[in-house]
């Protein structure tokens, strides 16, 4: 179904593999290590519901993906279905019981506590929930603070620190306390902390479920525009579809411990893996998720060309152009040549397809 | 309860086995004599290490003028918590020199000054010991519980024996009393620290040093800061119960002398300067743990700015006492002291309304303390009557009317409440039988907390039965569960009017403050004046001193009842009082009786203070104790007292724990 407009944006599948997750096992709780050799069977079902009614909590179990340079991944699923789990897996915050993490083809699990020290402290940012802000320290001396564990004198580091505070767009709040800041505020402390250093991997944890409806989407769009200026490799979480369609390149979907599907937005919705994701993605409006890329076809010559646009752009955002073409039209590229056309009747049809499959 | 009646023939179950008293007690004197002959290098080492910086502080505040020091102490009032504190402050330490008092006031000052640091700084230690490890912490918890029930007069004989004679064994007395509220909130406020926090500084990538200390250290400082204002609260009131030892010429020295000489004036004056050290103290440290909370500094540049005014303003001062005498020491002929005016007043109103308390007193001992002490029983036949079969049996009747009509309100266990409390008001609590308090406390331990619980409270039990302490031991529990219960339903109602009623609660707040911070000791004074030596006056000491848990856990747990909960026995129609007893109590319940475990842990801490005033408990024996410089039975003594708090503790604590979970509620800490 999809075609190409690969001259503008890269799919990201084709990019350099930056983070590699391989069969990550976390068990809170004592627990026997055979389990973890098993791929997904009906045995291993069992074994994980004995272990499940033993008291142990196995919360992330045989997880795999790849996370490609540039990319933003999406993990996202119910509370207490991993999430945090892997992610702190994936900087090492637990430590996952099994499995293999390759962070540029380097397995951090092997990692020593030196070296793992001094990767946090260049390479990988992360941002918290709750924010994680020392309440002792000012604004500043909060986005200061990872460059000073690494001893950088006081002059270098708060110059830096003022520039993070500029881009997150917090200036002149330098001085004052977390404690007096908002929910919003806190949290773009926490974002251009975790920016301070210069990461190439960058993680965040729910980092705008704290946030009421508003202040997330305005920080949902800061977020988006901080990407396109520093196009880090990210790990998203968060448990709010929307959110994940909004931001994801690509999207896991977890369930007690397992990753159920990994795809684009609109492949998780028009092709769920099962009735739990098609439970889930039941509400999200269609136009919403669907992409250019997924309703274009070849130019076939008559329609009338109207606008510009990626493949990644929204059928939401594309729909204006039905308006004085009730038929359909074609779409162009940046540099004005027509690539390929979109028809109100093949939007219908996806439409009620998807309709007639969740029903 | 046939036993009772064959007590003449069984006189075994009173009359206890003692077989260990001897052995132990032996033993440790032993021990003690052996470390005393083989490490007093050792201990006069460390003597000489404290004792220094105690007589360079001591030497400094006494020669420094005393306007120096009142404007210091001002100003530091003053940075602490503003205006109102540096009046309070300025205006108790002019008390303190006014009536020439100064002396014995700095003597003291520089104890705590010493004492309080020291124990702050062990106590960070073992916090951290306790935080870093499990094992550490598993023993540190048995070896705080141990520090804080025995009480200070039990290990003031083997420290005196290790130390030697001199202040130095208030020092350590009072480093050793008051290490436990730091080494407590230490690992509550570390271990406490959000792992968010912890997380966020791993991932900036900080070693585990810095992690510790430019994260969870700055993190938990507002916890620990608590933890130093109660350890210096503490250290003050051990100080001031260490002048027992006498030779340092402080201030509590001054008010145990005159009490002992009935001069009641001069030991009321004095007791004003303790509770007035203790108040500023308390509210200057306070303060300053509220800063740290509130983490909003002033700009830096104006507190510089502060600090070097400050310092010139000292040193001018200093230099004016060098040119007016009076401002260095006050002159004797200024002194204002009135006590033998106070004396001349209080003994004029005494024999004008000595009737009125020796009334009270006559009824509370024949109601209340001699039933719960010998029983209905002997107090008749000690006044010449005895009370016939007939009457026997109607009493029991009516306790059997009263059993049916609680396990109507409250289920079987409210009968066999109403049992017990018959049969000690009936039979006397000093008599029961060994084995039936056995049975009765094992069965509410199993009950409470399980099989452990109840091993350790009959281990207890049976370390006391062996030591040859069960007398003064039910004198002791006689004693406190007078106090106890008074505490309980007095402190309760007063809660609970707390709860309900804001104006109530705002004047009660401050008194209770007032209540908590003065050392102990102060307590006597009026009392021993009022009602003179024996049980009365330590009930209403305890009392005063134990009530204010109650009356502070039973407001917090009304208040802090969900509110919807209230409205919805509001709209299901809930009249008043029915919403108090049949919702509000039930539910606070849990946080009562945490109240009820403190306020038992404060009466038994005041049960060896209070046996300054004559009573013949195990407070008594410890008193006795250290007056011999008997070791063996110091300790023994002590450890008893110490069963009977951990105990109780243990009990009331599993109960209100199991409660708690039953009722689904938060847990809620013990400050
Ligand atoms: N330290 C721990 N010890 C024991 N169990 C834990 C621990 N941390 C998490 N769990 C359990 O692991 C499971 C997954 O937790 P996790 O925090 O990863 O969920 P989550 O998807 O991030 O949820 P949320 O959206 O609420 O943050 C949960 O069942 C949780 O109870
Ligand atoms: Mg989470």
């Amino acid at each position: 179904m999809t075609y190409f407009l690969d001259d503008q944006v890269g799919s990201a599948k084709d990019r350099k593999v930056k983070l590699s997750c391989r069969n990550i096992w976390k068990c809170y709780g004592p627990m026997d290590s055979g389990i973890y050799q098993m791929r997904d069977t009906p045995e291993r079902a069992s074994a994980v519901a004995a272990l499940r009614s033993s008291g142990c909590v196995p919360a992330a179990i045989d997880v795999s993906f790849d996370v490609h340079a540039g990319e933003i991944f999406v993990i996202m699923g119910l509370s207490g279905s991993g999430k945090s789990t892997v992610i702190r897996c994936l900087s090492r915050l637990v430590e996952p019981s099994y499995g293999e993490i390759l962070f540029d083809g380097e397995d951090l699990l092997e990692a020593s506590p030196k070296r793992l020290i001094e990767i946090r402290r260049r390479r990988m940012g992360m941002v918290f929930q709750s924010f994680g802000l020392l309440p002792h320290l000012t604004v500043l001396e909060n986005v200061a603070f990872p460059l000073r564990v690494q001893g950088v004198d006081r002059q270098r580091r708060e110059s830096r620190a003022s520039e993070m505070i500029e881009l997150v767009g917090l200036k002149g709040r330098e001085c004052a306390f977390p404690a007096q800041l908002s929910g919003g505020q806190q949290q773009r402390v926490g974002i251009a902390r975790s920016l301070a250093v210069e990461p190439e991997l960058w993680f965040l944890d729910e980092p705008f479920s704290a946030l009421d409806p508003l202040i997330r989407r305005q920080m949902q769009n800061e977020f988006l525009r901080l990407q396109t200026l520093l196009k880090k490799t990210i790990v998203f979480i968060t448990h709010d579809f929307l959110e994940a369609i909004r931001l994801a390149d690509r999207i896991a979907i977890m369930k007690d411990g397992q990753i159920i599907q990994i795809g684009s937005a609109a492949e998780i919705v028009l092709k769920p893996a099962n009735d739990y994701v098609r439970e889930f993605t039941r509400d999200v409006p269609l136009a919403h998720v669907l992409t250019v890329a997924d309703v274009i076809e070849p130019y076939r010559g008559h329609l009338q060309a109207t606008q510009s646009c990626g493949a990644d752009m929204s059928l939401l955002d594309a729909m204006p152009s039905f308006a004085g073409n009730p038929e359909g039209f074609a779409v162009t590229n940046s540099s004005g040549a027509i690539v390929g056309e979109i028809t109100a009747s093949k939007v219908l049809t996806i439409f009620a397809e998807s309709q007639e499959r969740t029903r | 309860m046939p036993l009772f009646y064959f007590q003449h023939d069984l006189t075994w179950l009173t009359n206890t086995a003692v077989w260990l008293k001897g052995p132990i007690e032996r033993g440790l004197n032993l021990v003690m004599d052996m470390f005393v002959a083989n490490f007093s290098w050792a201990f006069g080492a460390i003597s000489w290490l404290l004792s220094w910086p105690l007589t360079e502080l001591q030497g400094m505040l006494q020669w420094l003028p005393w306007s120096v020091t009142l404007v210091a102490f001002t100003l530091v009032g003053f940075a602490a918590a503003g205006c109102r504190l540096a009046i309070f402050t300025a205006a108790s330490l002019f008390y303190m020199v006014a009536t020439g008092y100064w002396q014995e006031s700095m003597n003291t000052l520089a104890l705590v000054g010493v004492a309080a640091p020291l124990a702050a700084g062990v106590g960070f230690g073992m916090g951290v010991l306790g935080y870093r490890s499990g094992v550490a912490r598993r023993v540190l918890i048995i070896c705080l519980d141990l520090m804080q029930t025995v009480p200070a007069f039990s290990y003031l004989v083997p420290l005196l024996l290790l130390f030697g004679f001199g202040p130095v064994v208030g020092l350590i007395a009072s480093a050793i009393y008051a290490c436990p509220p730091m080494v407590r909130n230490v690992m509550h406020g570390l271990a406490s620290v959000p792992s968010a926090l912890v997380e966020s500084g791993e991932m900036s990538g900080a070693t585990r040093w810095q992690s510790f200390w430019w994260v969870r250290v700055p993190a938990a400082l507002p916890q620990i800061m608590v933890g130093v204002n109660q350890t210096i609260m503490a250290t003050l009131s051990m100080v001031i119960i260490a002048s027992v030892i006498g030779g340092f010429n402080d201030i509590g020295w001054e008010v145990l002398s005159t009490m002992r000489k009935a001069q009641f004036g001069q030991s009321l004056m004095s007791g004003m300067v303790i509770a007035l050290m203790a108040m500023i103290l308390d509210r200057i440290s306070a303060g300053f743990a509220s800063h740290v909370r509130s983490t909003v500094n002033t700009p830096t540049v104006s507190r510089s700015n502060a600090l070097a005014a400050s310092a010139l303003l000292l040193l001018a001062l200093f230099a004016a006492s060098m040119l007016f005498p009076a401002m260095r020491q006050w002159p004797s002929e200024w002194r204002v002291y009135p006590a033998a005016q106070i004396n001349d007043f209080l003994s004029y109103t005494v024999s004008r309304y000595g009737w009125v308390f020796a009334e009270i007193k006559q009824i509370v001992n024949f109601c209340i303390l001699l039933p719960l002490k010998i029983g209905w029983l002997r107090l008749f036949d000690a006044t010449g009557y005895t009370i016939s079969p007939v009457n026997q049996a109607a009493y029991w009747v009516a306790v059997l009317c009263a059993m049916l009509l609680a396990s109507f309100a409250w289920k079987g266990r409210g009968a066999v409440l109403v049992a017990l409390v018959a049969a000690a008001c009936f039979f006397g609590l000093t008599n029961i039988p060994w084995p039936v308090l056995f049975m009765v406390v094992g069965v509410a331990a199993w009950q409470a907390g399980g099989v452990g619980t109840a091993g350790f409270s009959l281990a207890g039990m049976s370390f006391i039965l062996m030591t040859g302490l069960w007398g003064p031991a039910m004198l002791s529990l006689y004693l406190c569960a007078a106090a106890v219960a008074l505490s309980f339903v007095v402190g309760g109602a007063l809660g609970a009017l707390a709860a309900s009623n804001d104006r109530f609660s705002a004047f009660i707040r401050p008194v209770n403050d007032t209540l908590q911070t003065i050392p102990q000791f102060v307590y006597l004074i009026p009392v021993i004046f009022l009602f003179q030596v024996g049980d009365f006056s330590a009930l209403i000491a305890i009392v005063a001193f134990s009530i204010v848990p109650m009356i502070r856990y039973t407001e917090h747990g009304i208040r802090s009842i969900d509110h919807e909960i209230s409205e919805a026995a509001i709209g299901m129609g809930c009249s008043t009082l029915q919403k108090r007893f049949q919702i509000d109590l039930p539910i606070a319940s849990p946080a009562i009786m945490l109240g009820l475990n403190q306020t038992i842990m404060y009466a038994l801490s005041m049960l060896v203070i209070a046996a300054l005033v004559g009573t013949r408990d195990l407070g008594q024996s410890v008193y006795i104790a250290l007056t011999n410089a008997d070791t063996g039975a110091a300790l023994t003594t002590g450890f008893s007292i110490a069963i009977i708090g951990m105990v109780a503790d243990r009990i009331i604590q599993a109960w209100a724990k199991k409660r708690q979970r039953q009722l689904g509620l938060q847990e809620i800490r013990s400050a």
